[in-house]
């Protein structure tokens, strides 16, 4: 390179020489420098993937949204703890599980006490949580779910009652189905039935169910309640939508077979 | 003690102790008067101030907001409500006039425990250490947003020291400690200023910012400089000084442009011979005697 440097005219052979050094050194550095980062920004990325699996009983406050949209709305500035009134909610620290910095509660230790002005979510500066939430029995923090069937004293044929008497929506979001106690053949089983279309996963049967480990957990509402094929029917319901069945008798005619032979 | 001599020695001579620490102390204020206005809440019970760094509520009615962390939450696809939008855009004017990163030297609270390794990196007379470029931080920023962006989420955020540890001392701290000590072992054995001076991206944010602020530390008496090069040695960002100190030949003007200058106008403190002081960023407007060639 020198030797052909010294053949050109001097300063323009340098110059560009010198031009085109500074750009590969340039670009150089511009490769570098993205290398590094993305060697850091990978792993972040992961941690940030990983930070979005949330543990079930770490309960969002009301009008939170989908994990993925909060994760992305949150500032972490802690305005909703200092405005919810009951010291439910708290920020999560660098060593807990549940994204750094953001609200969070445990339904077994504090549970939402459900306030009809909703502190939190007017306190929220982002829209983290939601303001179109104005009535906090429209709030869906999770759902709860006997989890304990052989663990709760209702299903024992107790009557405990605990979690439908605490309940902010009694006889709405848990009502107790009067069953046959099929034990002692003659008394009736009180089971608390929750009902996902009102509840609104405050946690408080949670926090006042009797037992060592609650029986009673408000969960995710997708762990909690399942969730059906979307091709799938229920056939009374088209039924009633139809306003008749929708059997075709004709067609669908399966032979009846009687005890002792015979049949049509 | 130490057989060199001691940066801003002849200042505390010439000027004395308090005018040779005056941004110092008014720094230390401002960063205790401000951390105290976000404890008085919790420790005291008098709610001054509410929620932290990132987001707060000055006396129910003030909202202010971080616009890094905003912005972040943007990368990641999420449009923030007016409150926030209002508070940053504050926050932003605010900067805007005393210079982006008066955000780095009067208020972050990371910058008690640089400070704190800078001056025990000095003492120990230990070598620079690790010295990336100083556009790093830059870098940085642009893979914040981009892990916001691909990950939908405020990545950053999860390691973010700044806003881990402010939300730590107005929340409770936790194992948030260990990103002071991190950054302490950081500055003082592996990268001399490494932290603010080249990698955060919170900086380099409120950097570009002061890029175009109004107060700027000017050189305007720079006829007078002796070169002890004491200001050098004190600045966290000392290649932002030589342009506008040793300038006059190159026809740059007094005025320290580079928004990598944090106003902490510690030049000003050390400086023996008075040669800097805080103006605004226009040639001369704030300053009565022009001295011949400063204004090129």
């Amino acid at each position: 390179m020198s030797k052909d440097d010294q053949a050109k005219p001097a300063t323009a052979r340098t110059d560009a020489a010198r031009t085109n050094a500074d750009r590969r050194r340039f670009f150089g550095d511009v490769i570098r420098g993205v290398s590094a980062l993305a060697c850091i920004g990978l792993p972040l990325g992961l941690l940030a993937k990983r930070s979005a699996a949330r543990p079930a009983e770490a309960i969002r406050p009301p009008g939170a949204g989908t994990e993925d949209d909060f994760l992305a709305a949150c500032v972490r500035c802690g305005l909703c703890v200092r405005d919810c009134p009951y010291d439910t909610l708290r920020l999560a620290g660098v060593e807990e599980p549940v994204a750094t910095g953001t609200p969070f509660f445990i339904a077994r230790d504090v549970p939402c006490e459900m306030c009809e002005d909703i502190p939190c979510v007017a306190a929220c500066p982002t829209g983290a949580l939601d303001k179109d939430l104005t009535q906090i029995d429209d709030a869906r923090m999770g759902t709860a779910v006997i989890v304990g069937h052989e663990t709760c004293l209702n299903y024992q044929g107790l009557r405990c009652d605990v979690c439908y008497r605490i309940c902010p929506l009694i006889n709405e979001a848990i009502t107790l189905d009067r069953q046959a106690n099929l034990r002692t053949g003659k008394h009736a089983l009180f089971i608390p039935v929750v009902h996902s279309d009102k509840c609104t996963g405050c946690g408080k049967c949670e926090k006042a169910c009797v037992l060592q480990e609650a029986a009673i957990k408000v969960l995710p509402t997708k762990i909690a309640t399942g969730e059906l094929g979307a091709h799938y029917r229920w056939g009374w319901v088209e039924k009633e939508k139809a306003g008749k069945s929708l059997l075709n008798r004709d067609i669908l005619d399966l032979p009846d077979r009687r005890p002792g032979g015979g049949g049509s | 003690m130490s057989v060199r001599k001691v940066i801003g020695g002849d200042a505390i001579k010439r000027k004395g102790w308090l005018k040779a620490n005056k941004w110092l102390i008014l720094r230390r204020i401002s960063q205790f008067a401000i951390l105290g206005l976000f404890l008085a809440g919790p420790l005291l019970g008098v709610w001054i101030v509410k929620g932290n760094l990132t987001s707060s509520l000055t006396l129910d009615v003030l909202p202010l907001s971080d616009p890094f962390v905003l912005l972040q939450g943007m990368f990641a696809r999420h449009w923030p409500e007016t409150t926030a939008l209002v508070g940053a855009a504050i926050v932003l004017a605010g900067y805007l006039v005393v210079g982006g990163r008066a955000y780095c030297a009067f208020v972050c609270p990371i910058n008690l425990v640089t400070d704190a390794a800078a001056l025990v990196h000095r003492r120990l007379n230990l070598k620079k250490g690790w010295q990336p470029k100083r556009a790093t931080r830059f870098y940085v920023l642009a893979m914040v947003m981009a892990t916001a962006l691909i990950s939908g989420t405020l990545a950053y955020e999860l390691l973010n020291p700044v806003t881990i540890v402010h939300r730590g001392l107005v929340f409770g701290m936790g194992w948030a400690w260990g990103a002071v000590v991190a950054i302490f072992l950081f500055d003082v054995f592996v990268a001399m200023h490494g932290w603010c001076g080249h990698l955060c991206p919170m900086g380099a944010f409120y950097g570009l910012v002061g890029e175009v602020s109004l107060v700027r530390a000017r050189a305007d008496d720079r006829a007078n400089c002796n070169d002890c090069l004491d200001c050098f040695a004190i600045c966290p960002e000392p290649q932002v000084i030589a342009p506008a100190l040793r300038g006059e030949k190159t026809g740059h003007g007094p005025v320290i442009t580079s928004g990598a200058c944090t106003n902490c106008g510690r030049c000003i403190d050390v400086c023996s011979e008075n040669v800097f002081r805080f103006g605004l960023r226009f040639d001369g407007t704030a300053e009565p005697v022009i001295k011949e060639g400063a204004t090129s």
